[in-house]
Order: structure tokens, then sequence, then C-alpha cells
């Protein structure tokens, strides 16, 4: 276990170091979530759909579409040179491989999160205050989720020649009882609910959470070996 | 197998890493070391010329001392002083009892490396002896024959 989360570690320090390099997934991400949250700020009427309302929506469908960016990199470093080659020849057990580059996307998610929810806030002059901690969250605790769905199709998806359409064609579908759990309990504690009316949604979020990455890191060995 | 956007030093320390290579860091810049690239050890791979990018490359193949080396025409791209470290590296391998199979169109370097030595043609050994038995002019021929016939 020990060996396995340093190989991951090591997996995922890499990747960072490389998106770090060349921050192309980065920017293109984080351009695409304060784009979104322009064009959604003055396709929007005020007067007919209230803040609290418009918040939540926008802010899954940036997290959503902008994590693909970073999710699509993610084994498309790996198939430069034919270094996937090197890593499954290494000793180091596939499920290192999935943790590891899934470390390295739950940072990225994370990443592209810490400047797109301020964006959100200053925006739509949301009154984050007390229910900052719980959508803090919630953000990390769908973006487990989706890390793990899109980590997993991510590495399926490498190596067609439609890679691009590919991965959002599988991954979407998967992500749906996620969006739909985070979007309900952003919305609720958005609209002032207590953090109590929201428990059940974060249950469900780490229900969501177990499942996925678990299946997500025993599946992904049978998708690189032959 | 190489990442583009790390360094030399980067690309040789992730594989030891991968390797579990006790005393990781003076096995990094020994390895460099030998494929003479510490003074190139920080640039990004994908500023390198081809040849350099081959030195690393044998550089991380070699870090964690491997003892089976398949080494497919590891000389193609590669400048004299190269090729000259690869055979120096390849020899001191063969001496510390690594099994090598190497496969390459140059002769010389090949002969003068090998304990036995193999011509292929078509998927299919042609030629099979131990170096004392090989006879480099005739291994030569045979060579050019087998390549001329495709």
């Amino acid at each position: 276990m020990g060996n396995t989360l340093s190989a991951a570690w090591s997996i995922a320090r890499k990747d960072l170091a490389i998106e770090f390099r060349t921050r192309s997934a980065f920017f293109s991400a984080v351009i695409f979530a304060l784009l979104g949250l322009v064009i959604f700020y003055f396709a929007w009427d005020p007067t007919a759909v209230s803040v609290t309302d418009l918040a939540p929506g926008v802010l899954w469908v940036i997290f959503t579409f902008s994590g693909l960016l970073g999710l699509h990199r993610s084994f498309g470093v790996e198939s430069e040179d034919h270094a996937i080659d090197g890593l499954l020849a290494s000793p180091i057990s596939r499920e290192a491989i999935f943790v590891g580059k899934a470390i390295a996307n739950l940072i990225f998610v994370a990443a592209v999160q810490l400047v797109a929810i301020p964006a959100l806030v200053v925006f739509y002059n949301l009154p984050l205050g007390r229910v900052a901690a719980p959508l803090i969250a919630i953000a990390v605790l769908a973006a487990i989720g989706l890390v793990a769905i899109g980590t997993l199709f991510s590495a399926m998806a490498v190596n067609t020649r439609l890679a691009e359409l590919l991965l959002p064609m599988l991954s979407l579908p998967f992500f749906v009882p996620i969006v739909i759990a985070a979007s309900q309990s952003t919305a609720k504690l958005l609209s002032g609910r207590p953090v109590a009316e929201v428990s059940a949604w974060l249950k469900l979020l780490v229900a969501f959470d177990i499942v996925f990455v678990a299946a997500c890191t025993l599946a992904y060995p049978l998708t690189v070996d032959d | 197998m190489l990442y583009e956007a790390l360094s030399p030093r980067e690309n040789v320390a992730f594989a030891a890493r991968l390797y579990g290579v006790r005393d990781a860091r003076a096995r990094v810049e020994a390895s460099l070391q030998r494929m003479s690239m510490l003074d190139r050890a920080d640039a990004p791979v994908r500023a390198l010329s081809r040849g350099m990018q081959q030195r690393v490359s044998i550089a991380r193949a070699m870090v964690h001392s491997p003892q089976l080396v398949l080494a497919d025409e590891p000389y193609s791209g590669l400048d004299e002083s190269g090729a000259r470290a690869l055979t120096v590296l390849l020899g001191e391998l063969r001496s510390a009892g690594t099994a090598i199979i190497l496969v390459t169109h140059n002769l010389a370097e090949g002969l003068s490396l090998a304990t036995h030595a193999a011509v292929m043609q078509r998927g299919r050994f042609v030629r099979y002896d131990s170096a004392d038995r090989v006879e480099a002019g005739s291994y030569s021929t045979l060579y050019r024959e087998a390549v001329g016939s495709g």
C-alpha cells in the first residue's frame, strides 16, 4: 500500500510539473470557466431568475466542462513518445498509475475551482458568508467523483482517433448523478437553507465517490492490459 | 519514453523513483554523467537534439541497473562521442553480468560487444555463432546480402 501511494505521488508530481511548465490545460480551463461566467452573466435576466437559482447551474456546468479539458490531457501526455509503455513496464502497480493520474487531475480541478468560485461570487454578488465551508466540501466531494470517472475514460479514449469527442461522450452520462447532487446541495445552501438540509445530498456524494473511486481504480488495469 | 516538458534530470529521476532506486539522487547524476549529459541536465528535453534525447533515453533506461537490457538500435541518432559512451556503458554492463540483447545495423559496434551474434532475415535467424567463431568480414557480407535482399 505504501509503495502504491508513493509511486502514485511520483506520477502525480510528474504530471503537475509538466502542467506547470506548459500551463496549456490550466489556462484553457480557466479561460473557459471565466468566459462561461461572463456569458451566463450577460444572458441572465435578474428580474426573471434570482441569482441563487442561476448560480448553482452555472457553477456546475463550468466545473464539468472545464474539468474535461484537464482530464483529456491526463493520459495525452503519456502518448507522446510512448511514455505510457515506460510506466506499464515499470514495477509499479496499474492501480498506482490510476491513483497518481487521479491525484494530479484532482489538484488541477481544485486549482480551476480556486479561480472560478471567487469569480462567481464577485460576478453574481453571491452571499457566500456562512455557506463557504459546506460549499467547499461539496466542491471537493464532487471533484473526487468527476475526476475518478474522467481519469478512467481518459485512459480508455486516449488511443482512439476521436479521443476529444469520446471522452465527454463516455464521461458525461456518469457525471450526471454527481452533478445533480452537487447542484442541488449548492442551490439549497445559496438560498439560505440550513446545512442539515443538504446533509442527505452530501451523503449521496460521499457514496458516489466511494463507488466511483473503487470501481474506476479496479477497472483501470483492464483498459491497459492486453 | 521521455517527457519533453521535463529536463533530462527530471526524466531520469522519475524513472529512478518508479523503480525504487536507492540513493536515487547519486544514481541519477551518475547515469547522466555516463552519457555525458550533466551539462544539459536541466534543459527541457524538447530543446535537445535527437542524439541528446537518445542519450537521455539510455540514461533513463540504465538508472536502475537492469538485469536484462533489450536495446533496439541504440546507436541510431547518436553522434560519435555518444556512440562511444554507449559502447563503454554496454561493455561495463556486460562485465557486470547483465544480459544484453542488442539489435543493430552497426556491425563493428555490435560485434565488439557481443558474446554471441546472429543475423536475422525476415524474422528468422540465418546465422548464429558465438563471438569467438565470428569472422567480421564474412558476417559483414552475409549482413549486406540479407539487408539487400530485404
